[in-house]
């Protein structure tokens, strides 16, 4: 056994060592901390590097997210591309009461947590764009609604929440989350009622 | 009274009873309406059961309904008798925390399936119930009208023919013109019904319904497209029952029942029961699942889930 072989095992875990100390040191600044007691009453730290927190948020290694066949989304009438009107204007940023246009937008959806560009991408309007970051059409809006509602988004995959039409042992169409719900004001309206069915006496032969 | 005298007075009977026979037979003859008319009446007399009936025999029902229909309703009405698909068990699911209870389901089907209009027949009937009560039908409302649906503090359960894996209704039929299909579809053959009505009494859930009259259906407003046991124009005198569209269901591929296509609120889900990726063996597996009546053992296939 040559002397080099031993002094490289001596050198090369200090050197990782070494290597370690420093990135903490540089990650430190930006690393989220968790602290809790546990049952012997240590306080426990648990600190995530930044770059893992960030590492979440990297489109590219997100699983493709399914699609399913829907009919086109429900815009209003006249609005639709966006672009028409957003292309030229620089994205505001900033939570505020709209006065010029979309007046009509009511937002009663978590309005204390949610502003416009929280799901409406800010770089394109003719887009969405998820908390990952990722930009998806219209028509996919199912994978935005799923962010929040992940058990009612299970359900409308397998066709247990929401209306899907079509054969029931071939193509099926699922209708969006918007078909039926306004994503701004998302309680379901109440309806008038058909007619109830006559009393027997009311019922002439 | 010796032998002689007897034989003499049979055989005076029978020659009396033979009379009266031909007698009788003439006197029908004559007071049928005559040619094409009395051809109908006849062959509809002489019709055998659905099911004893052959292929050649079946297509001459169904010409003869398909000639009578298209006349009555002043356009080409269609009668099929598609037979059930390999493989399939129909089963029906709905959420009873979506329906608001606006009936659009009960409409939906009256238009698909022909029900008369006057007198009032509705395959379907949706009951309000008071939450705090549950699902005790003691306090079930069937004539609820409010202005707006859903009110507070009532949910609504649409109750229609369960299909049940043992039913009652068929088996106090005297005549067997009601049973069961392979597919597991309750049907009716309105031709060979005798208007008794055990079956309505033998049904614990109301889900079968008599014509007291003639069916009275506008012209315009009348689904061409039929069922032998299903939506086509009913007779005076039977019952009548859903039978989960089976003029759709059957189809390949299959259409869904219309009550499904008409709620606005996605609470109805149909699908194959054998087969484990249909939403109604998803919905039965993962979801807490009321069967109406279920200490009777009349096994539905009609699944409430919330």
């Amino acid at each position: 056994m040559s002397p080099w072989t031993n002094l490289s095992r001596v050198i090369r875990p200090g050197a990782l060592i070494l290597l370690a100390v420093l990135l903490t040191g540089a990650a430190a600044a930006q690393a989220a901390k968790e602290k809790y007691f546990d049952r012997s009453g240590t306080l426990v730290v648990v600190e995530t590097p930044a770059a893992e927190l960030l590492r979440a948020y990297e489109v590219k290694n997100l699983p493709r997210g399914e699609t399913f066949p829907v009919p086109p989304p429900p815009f209003s009438e006249g609005i639709f591309p966006c672009s028409d009107c957003h292309a030229g204007m620089t994205p505001n940023l900033a939570r505020r009461q709209l006065t010029d246009e979309h007046t009509d937008i009511v937002l009663n959806h978590a309005e204390g947590q949610r502003w416009c560009l929280d799901c409406h991408n800010p770089e394109d309007r003719d887009t969405l764009r998820l908390v990952s970051g990722e930009v998806i059409g219209f028509n996919e809006s199912y994978r935005l609604c799923g962010q929040c509602h992940g058990d009612k988004y299970r359900d409308w995959r397998q066709g247990l929440h929401g209306k899907r039409t079509g054969y029931w042992n071939g193509d099926k169409q699922y209708l969006l989350c918007a078909h039926c719900h306004n994503p701004h004001d998302p309680r379901f309206k109440p309806l008038t009622p058909l007619p109830p069915p006559l009393r027997p006496e009311e019922i002439k032969l | 009274m010796n032998d002689g005298k007897k034989r003499d007075k049979k055989v005076f009977q029978l020659t009396r009873r033979k009379a009266l026979k031909s007698l009788a037979a003439g006197a029908a003859v004559l007071a049928l309406p005559s040619r094409d008319a009395a051809a109908s009446v006849w062959d509809a007399f002489f019709q055998k059961h659905f099911r004893r009936m052959t292929r050649s025999d079946l297509e001459k029902v169904l010409a003869r309904l398909e000639r009578e229909y298209s006349q009555e309703y002043a356009q080409e009405v269609k009668v099929g008798v598609t037979p059930p698909i390999e493989g399939v068990k129909y089963g029906y699911g709905l959420d009873l925390s979506r329906c608001i209870g606006c009936r659009r389901c009960v409409y939906g089907c009256v238009e698909e399936n022909n029900q008369s209009r006057d007198p009032q027949i509705h395959w379907i009937r949706v009951v309000r119930l008071k939450k705090e009560k549950g699902t005790d039908l003691h306090y079930a409302e069937h004539y609820y009208n409010p202005s707006q649906v859903p009110e507070p503090g009532h949910f609504y359960m649409p109750i229609q023919c369960q299909q049940c894996e043992k039913p009652p209704c068929t088996k106090v039929c005297p005549v067997q013109a009601t049973w069961t299909e392979k597919d597991g579809i309750v049907v009716v053959d309105y031709n060979w019904c005798i208007g008794c009505r055990y079956c309505m009494a033998a049904c614990p859930y109301g889900a079968r319904h008599f014509n007291w009259a003639k069916p009275r259906i506008p012209n315009d407003s009348l689904n061409p497209q039929t069922h032998y046991l299903g939506n086509r124009p009913r007779p005076v005198g039977v019952v009548e029952k859903c039978t989960y569209c089976i003029q759709r269901t059957r189809q390949q591929p299959g259409r869904y029942p219309a009550c499904l296509e008409a709620c606005p609120v996605g609470a109805r889900k149909f699908g194959n029961l054998l087969d484990p990726e249909s939403e109604i063996r998803k919905l039965i597996e993962n979801k807490r699942v009321y069967i109406l009546k279920e200490e009777l053992n009349t096994q539905p296939k009609f699944f409430y889930f919330f």
